[in-house]
């Protein structure tokens, strides 16, 4: 997908250019965005690092399971489907947990097993092919976004030379809660609407 | 009340994080190299998609086309309340988080991280997800073909995220 997205950036903006006799603010503008790149990198190096080392300071002393565990009467409601022992309400919490402090590292393959899980559950789903209302809530509100603080944002922002680059976090915070939300209704009324695809 | 969650979370998060260490008895300093460690081994793992995206955005908006586009799409935008500068970045989010990235970067160059679309760019960058990527990795993992209603809820979701994000960037700035 990124190979026919970049390619269509680089080609789109250079024939552009050539039409509109550009092409010398093209050359200098890819020189300087080259440069400006790395430099953003190093800003990145800083807070990144920082905030993966505390991030790891938790991993290690077991938050996101302590934190999944308190997700339960979270994932009974969203998950009416799933019995109170089934075993994909575990990688479902750790994926939610890990999208909310923005580990998307650990999020990926603990949300991967769940989907592999949710499948093998053929009580869920008419067939293999078809997505449970499990699947289908899991996966909006993992789209919905959950992260509670957009670090590599904060990041740009400095570099960028904002004067409060945390100034978004309340805002983020905010519309984070908006878009999760509406995915929960939207979730909750496709449940209703079409509960007969249970079995 | 918003400003005041956006002063408080990162030293919240941070104390309740080391604090949660100390209690467990971890040492937490070493654990923090080791994140540490492995976060500039992302950073420098990213370096080369920026640059490449970086430079791709450079020259759309270098070579005039990036404007085209916006002036084009500035009718329907207008319609829907959305500035115009925010369209191609709304578009491109849909289908990838560097290439989404590095337009709002291109906003922050030139209109200012603190400025309305800045704010507005940061915020919907923050509240939400890649979600066509994101819908073809999860259910290619498990082949699964009938995704049923999970495009219209993430679409749904989406556009809620960004309906949010402009009107906390009107409310903020």
């Amino acid at each position: 997908m990124l190979n026919y997205l970049w390619g269509f950036m680089i080609l789109a903006g250079m024939l552009w250019g050539a039409s509109n006799d550009s092409l010398e603010a093209v050359t200098q503008e890819l020189l300087d965005s080259a440069a400006g790149a790395v430099s953003l990198g190093i800003v990145m190096v800083g807070i990144m690092s920082f905030w993966c080392g505390i991030l790891e300071i938790g991993k290690r002393a077991g938050l996101i399971d302590w934190l999944a565990e308190k997700l339960g009467p979270v994932l009974t409601f969203l998950f009416p489907d799933l019995e109170k022992d089934h075993p994909a309400r575990l990688p479902i919490a750790v994926n939610m947990v890990a999208n909310m402090l923005g580990l998307g590292m650990a999020a990926t393959p603990a949300g991967l097993e769940a989907m592999r899980l949710l499948q093998q559950d053929e009580t869920l789903s008419v067939n293999k092919n078809t997505a449970s209302n499990a699947m289908c809530t899991f996966l909006i509100i993992n789209i919905s976004s959950l992260q509670l603080v957009p670090i590599s944002m904060i990041a740009y922002r400095s570099q960028y030379g904002s004067e409060n680059p945390a100034r978004i976090l309340g805002p983020a915070l905010f519309a984070t809660a908006c878009s999760t939300l509406a995915a929960v209704i939207f979730c909750k009324l496709m449940e209703i609407g079409k509960a007969v695809s249970r079995k | 009340m918003i400003q005041w969650i956006s002063n408080m979370l990162v030293p919240l998060l941070v104390s309740y994080i080391v604090g949660f260490g100390l209690l467990s008895k971890r040492p937490v300093f070493d654990d923090f190299l080791a994140g540490a460690k492995e976060g500039m081994r992302m950073v420098a793992g990213i370096l080369p998609t920026l640059i490449g995206l970086m430079t791709a955005v450079g020259v759309m908006r270098a070579s005039g086309f990036l404007d085209a586009v916006s002036g084009y799409l500035s009718g329907p935008a207008s319609w829907l309340h959305l500035p115009a500068p925010l369209i191609p970045l709304t578009l491109v989010r849909l289908v990838s988080n560097s290439a989404a990235t590095g337009l709002a970067l291109d906003i922050f160059a030139r209109y200012g991280p603190d400025s309305f679309l800045g704010m507005a760019a940061s915020v919907m960058m923050s509240s939400t997800e890649t979600v066509f990527y994101c819908i073809s990795i999860y259910f290619g993992s498990v082949h699964v073909t009938k995704t049923r209603y999970v495009l219209p809820g993430a679409l749904f979701a989406t556009a809620a995220g960004i309906a949010a994000s402009i009107y906390m960037a009107f409310f903020t700035k």
